[in-house]
């Protein structure tokens, strides 16, 4: 065990001098791209925003749904085959047809080539499920069907989520996707998030429609509040142009009339529609929609065939800038919810970076000064190990650019309280073989070879945990996870190659000597 | 030679009597868990003006109708931790709040953390906390199980659950919050506790091959002494390195660097006193350990 090759302690060398310098590639600028890699600073310690966002599908399976019923009462009415009492009930939807159309109904949902109903190979499933309750039919989504619908709508969301957090020009923002319904922004660098959230949690489905005083509008009326949430008025379902038809939209300020205006661009089929709809509507109200609220209401007075226009409602300029980019960016296909948030300012991030940094300088030498007092000359050995292990540490954190976090921090701290457990149970079993062995070299050999199993066994249960840790802990724990997990084979590494090389070398030379450890 | 076995059974009653305790503390008294799993918001706040203090700050949040709102000082003197349940969750709330904060104290402070976790999110993170632990005292058994014999990996899994309930407990007398992190410090717990235990058990194990004639009553004893100097010394330094987080590292990592403080000492003391006597009372002998060996 204490035999080492020229070749290996080269080795050796090598390997500590790489990852010492990839270590203190942290501390230094290179020119070389292979060195120049940083540890990253999680958001707890250089401040900055997690915001998990959940997209509430209902508003689109409900949507979906009542898009449904019309195809499928315009399918069947094509085969001469006439759906009663449609109608949508907790996600489903129930209709009647005469019993012996019912059969080939049913065989049009399960056919693996129908055209109203996907087929999915891969997942042996239908989008719908049908069912033939006696008393009428019930279809709605399959789980794979919601899954597509699920997916598809988070694409969607991210792609959104994506354009206004650019918009609003965060460096280096994290967008990931999280299971089937989420999404997790993470903003470096940002103490104040409330402007993102507040876009974030605009669902920016624009409209332009008719005020009506017409109960019984072809197309159906509802009553909609103004923003302000004082007034409110009679607006026709008709909708004359919607979000999906603006090109561009920009902030603007209207000196004659001295405020600030959003205008924008429509593309060629909505400058179309609203041309033909302001010249048959002119002196009638034309209601501008933003989910669900009024902004405002002009009386069209001229024909706008230019396909620009602009929308006013007492904005300041930051609300007109938040509402150009919102219409910029287009409408997400469902609303989002922020359901988790921590964000941290980038003070405190220093201040924990520090308190870190003096806690593991503490208990550096703590430990140090322990083992010096106790071992002496193998403590000396010990604590070089021990800097070298840090810096290893140190080093494959760099290479691989992991992200450090508060909690990492406690990681590498304990690790150096328990990387001294390997060399103490070396040491330790060193004392109890010199009590029968005489020979130095042999019962360091004979230390090193007895202690093997119970270094693995101690280090394995510290690695599971760790590893468990990684899988199920989330954002600062995963960091503590990390280095914990790392610092369990940089350990290794330095007992049996770093520190069993000083201790051989040291105690070749001091073969004869006695009560050496 | 330190007589460790001459105490098994009183230790053993006392570990009893903790367990128990701790178990009807976590029943009738519960764990304070913190927003991580209760949801809620938190706010940690600095405050540049001395009028800013624990009872105007109770004061102006009891006014926002924010369900049950706890604010604390937080470290020093100008520093303060505001939680409160924010049960509708409000969207707006941190806005309404700054608003209303400003009208009392100006400017004159400064939010510099929040979190906000929401009801869906917050039973989430309990369940997974929950498997986290449960799954690594699993593995732990598994790992054991291959390695030991089964007197062994019973003794070593009375242990861990002795540590985490007795850890548990204290935080449940103590009502000292349950976070994330604090589920990090358990589940570390779990993996030193068990590193401890097997240190010695090894001994064990090498000693029943070794001598046939040593009743496990001595041959414990003689294998905890064996030993005992790593155990001391591996404490020492994990305990140096834990202290230096508790006063040094913020207040963050507080409860962290306790919880994991409680586990040390507890984890060393368990493998001694818990692991060790299981083997006692089970009779473990030479032949439990060659019969494992023929069959492998």
């Amino acid at each position: 065990m204490l035999y080492f090759s020229k070749l290996r302690i080269l080795f050796i060398t090598l390997f500590s001098v790489l990852f010492i310098l990839i270590a203190s590639s942290n501390l230094f600028k290179f020119d070389d791209n292979f060195f120049d890699k940083k540890i990253n600073l999680g958001l707890d310690l250089q401040g900055g925003s997690y915001l998990l966002l959940e997209i509430d599908n209902e508003p689109v399976i409900e949507q979906k749904l009542q898009n449904l019923t019309t195809t499928i009462r315009n399918y069947f009415k094509e085969k001469n085959i006439k759906i009663n009492n449609i109608k949508i009930e907790n996600q489903n939807i129930f209709f009647n047809v005469m019993e012996n159309d019912k059969q080939s109904v049913l065989d049009v949902f399960q056919d693996e080539n129908s055209d109203l109903n996907p087929y999915y190979p891969r997942f042996k499933s239908h989008q719908l499920e049908i069912e033939d309750t006696g008393l009428n039919l019930k279809v709605n989504f399959s789980r794979q069907g919601l899954i597509k619908l699920k997916t598809s709508s988070q694409d969607q969301a991210i792609e959104i989520v994506r354009r206004r957090v650019d918009e609003v020009g965060t460096n280096e923002p994290n967008i990931l996707k999280r299971g089937n319904n989420r999404i997790l922004v993470e903003l470096p660098g940002l103490d104040d998030p409330m402007r993102i959230k507040s876009l974030l949690g605009k669902t920016a489905n624009l409209t332009f429609r008719f005020v009506t005083n017409d109960e019984n509008d072809r197309f159906g009326v509802e009553k909609l509040k103004f923003e302000d949430g004082l007034e409110e008025a009679t607006v026709s379902k008709r909708i004359i142009i919607s979000g999906e038809n603006l090109l561009d939209a920009q902030p603007k300020m209207d000196t004659q009339a001295n405020q600030t205006i959003v205008s924008f661009t429509l593309d060629r089929v909505g400058a179309k529609r609203f041309g033909k709809a302001t010249s048959t509507g002119i002196g009638k109200q034309l209601a501008i929609v933003l989910d669900g609220k009024i902004i405002s209401a002009p009386v069209v007075r001229d024909t706008i065939a230019s396909g620009s226009g602009q929308i006013s409602g007492g904005f300041t300029f930051q609300t007109a800038t938040d509402l150009a980019l919102l219409l910029r960016s287009g409408a997400l296909p469902a609303p989002l919810e922020i359901i988790e948030e921590r964000t941290v300012g980038p003070d405190l991030g220093q201040d924990s970076i520090n308190a870190g940094m003096i806690a593991l300088a503490i208990g550096f030498m703590l430990v140090i000064i322990f083992m010096f007092v106790k071992y002496k000359i193998f403590g000396l050995i010990t604590n070089v190990t021990l800097i070298v292990n840090l810096f290893i540490l140190l080093g494959v954190l760099t290479l691989f650019e992991a992200t450090l976090t508060l909690p990492g921090i406690a990681g590498i701290i304990l690790t150096v309280g328990m990387a001294v457990d390997a060399n103490v149970l070396i040491f330790e079993r060193i004392k109890e073989e010199l009590k029968d062995e005489t020979n130095n070299i042999l019962a360091f050999d004979g230390g090193y070879t007895k202690s093997r199993t119970a270094i693995l066994d101690a280090n394995i249960t510290t690695l599971l945990a760790a590893i468990i840790l990684f899988f199920m802990g989330s954002g600062p724990v995963k960091g503590f996870a990390v280095t914990l997990g790392v610092g369990i084979f940089t350990t290794l590494f330095s007992v049996y190659f770093i520190a069993r090389l000083f201790t051989s070398i040291y105690v070749s030379r001091n073969k004869d000597k006695e009560k050496l450890i | 030679m330190i007589a460790f076995n001459k105490y098994y059974n009183h230790f053993n009653l006392l570990s009893s009597i903790l367990i128990v305790v701790s178990l009807l503390l976590l029943i009738f008294k519960g764990l304070n868990f913190g927003i991580d799993f209760k949801g809620g918001t938190l706010i940690e706040l600095r405050a540049s003006d001395s009028k800013i203090n624990v009872s105007s700050l109770r004061d102006r949040f009891n006014q926002m109708d924010l369900g049950d709102v706890s604010v604390k000082k937080f470290g020093n003197d100008t520093d303060f931790l505001v939680k409160f349940e924010n049960n509708d969750n409000k969207k707006n709330i941190l806005e309404e709040i700054k608003t209303n904060l400003d009208k009392s104290f100006g400017n004159n402070y400064d939010f510099r953390r929040v979190e906000n976790v929401g009801p869906k999110v917050s039973a989430e993170l309990l369940k997974s906390g929950v498997i986290a632990i449960s799954l690594s005292l699993a593995l732990m058994l598994i790992y054991i199980w291959i390695r030991f014999e089964w007197q062994f990996s019973l003794g070593a899994i009375l242990a861990l659950f002795h540590d985490v309930i007795v850890t548990l407990g204290v935080f449940s007398l103590f009502s000292l919050e349950i976070n994330l992190s604090i589920i990090a410090a358990v589940l570390t717990i779990v993996g030193y506790s068990m590193n401890d235990t097997v240190v010695i058990f090894d001994r064990v194990r090498e000693n029943l091959r070794k001598y046939s004639d040593i009743k496990i009553f001595e041959l414990t004893n003689i294998s905890i002494n064996e030993t005992l100097s790593r155990t001391i010394i591996t404490s020492a330094t994990t305990l140096l390195a834990l202290l230096a987080i508790y006063f040094f590292g913020g207040e963050i990592l507080k409860g962290f660097s306790l919880a994991m403080i409680l586990g040390v000492v507890f984890g060393t003391y368990s493998s001694i006193y818990i692991a060790n006597t299981v083997l006692v009372r089970l009779r473990v002998s030479q032949k439990t350990v060659l019969r494992e060996d023929d069959q492998k």
